[in-house]
């Protein structure tokens, strides 16, 4: 039993290797300096805009200029951080009628691909867990630029935005017709490892 | 002042307070339960709070005047488990209820927002830092609300067996400073 077990793993560490492009660059989204924020956009009624954030988040991604198409993303939130600047509104977003923070404490955004189409702007597809649905979406990206920072670092910015629908992942409080899409505004800076 | 009775301020406050905070408790489940295009998504809040900032001042101006003007002993009929037990209510009636206002104050100025008083001025917060302050002072809100409705249950209880299974003047002092002349006329009545 041991044996098979330990085979296992061991070709499972090899096809992993083997899949991990070695030149690709690691970044880690910096979030400990706060140049990283997701940024949300709501119809009020459809008079204007309601803006909020999540305040808690991490990640990490990679980046290959010579195969862009190899990048990958992973972004973990903390549902609670939810923040649109007023605490009794966000004690009613963090309830059960939308995001049940206490069940669903963590979204997730894992990329599935990633396509450039020159001028910095590229696709991004991947899926996302929320409310505890897991759904394909399509991130628009632009590459704002990379380089070296001042502090002898290396580091590089995207900024996305994609629309989600909110019935889709199960959140069916009624805000009215012009409130049933959300807009999602990513500003991500990686600090290359 | 008769030895026997409450003051007319402690009766008032009294049932000004049983009055609103049934109110309060009604209006607070109610209002939650509320859609966002319901018409009254705004306006119950905006009383629930107003009403909320009255019972804390009612709240310490019954502890201050009954320091002033203490209640009657209770009656000489009572056990000592009944007194002990009604002493204990009333107690927890007062730290919950105060609670309960203060929660409420602190779900309402968790970030920093003020409460609008009847649209007469502002009360400011004070503590905004607690983390998760709305979450936490929202669950202790609500479920102190449902142990006073109980404990509420008990004292009502208590009144109601004083009235009518012992028949004494229990529940009349709180309705009258002169709750012996009152029995008689009510006794008279029945006979």
């Amino acid at each position: 039993m041991k044996a098979i077990k330990l085979g296992a793993i061991s070709t499972a560490i090899a096809v992993l290797m083997a899949l991990t492009p070695v030149q690709a660059e690691e970044y880690v989204i910096d979030t400990k300096g706060a140049h990283a924020s997701i940024n949300f956009k709501i119809a009020h009624l459809g008079y204007s805009w309601l803006i909020g954030r999540f305040d808690t988040f991490s990640g990490n991604f990679s980046y290959d200029e010579k195969n862009p198409s190899g990048s990958k993303v992973k972004v973990e939130i903390d549902t609670a951080s939810i923040n649109s600047n007023h605490a009794e509104r966000d004690k009613h977003l963090r309830d059960k009628d939308f995001l049940n923070v206490s069940k669903y404490p963590k979204a997730t955004f894992v990329s599935t691909s990633f396509e450039e189409h020159g001028d910095g702007k590229a696709t991004l597809k991947g899926d996302l867990t929320l409310h505890g649905v897991t759904k394909p979406v399509t991130i628009d990206v632009t590459q704002i630029g990379a380089g070296e920072d001042p502090w002898g670092g290396y580091r590089r910015g995207f900024e996305g935005t994609t629309k989600l629908t909110l019935s889709d992942f199960n959140i069916n409080y009624n805000l009215g017709p012009a409130a049933k899409e959300l807009q999602l505004d990513l500003h991500v800076e990686g600090i290359r490892q | 002042m008769n030895k026997q009775g409450y003051t007319r301020v402690a009766i008032a406050i009294h049932w000004v307070m049983a009055i609103a905070i049934f109110s309060q408790i009604i209006m607070g489940l109610y209002m939650t339960s509320l859609t966002y295009y319901d018409p009254g998504y705004r306006i119950w809040p905006w009383w629930h709070k107003s009403i909320g900032i009255c019972l804390l001042i009612l709240l310490c101006l019954r502890i201050i005047w009954r320091r002033m003007n203490p209640p009657p002993a209770p009656l000489e009929s009572h056990q000592r488990w009944e007194v002990t037990t009604a002493h204990l209510t009333h107690i927890t009636l007062y730290i919950l209820i105060g609670i309960i206002a203060i929660t409420g104050y602190l779900i309402s100025t968790a970030d920093g927002r003020g409460i609008d008083f009847f649209n007469l001025f502002t009360i400011p917060a004070t503590i905004t830092q607690i983390p998760d302050q709305e979450d936490i002072t929202g669950l202790i809100h609500l479920y102190l609300s449902y142990l006073l409705l109980a404990v509420i249950g008990l004292h009502l209880a208590g009144a109601l067996k004083h009235h009518f299974m012992d028949r004494d003047t229990t529940l009349l002092r709180m309705i009258t400073p002169n709750p012996q002349k009152k029995r008689k006329e009510h006794h008279h009545e029945s006979n």
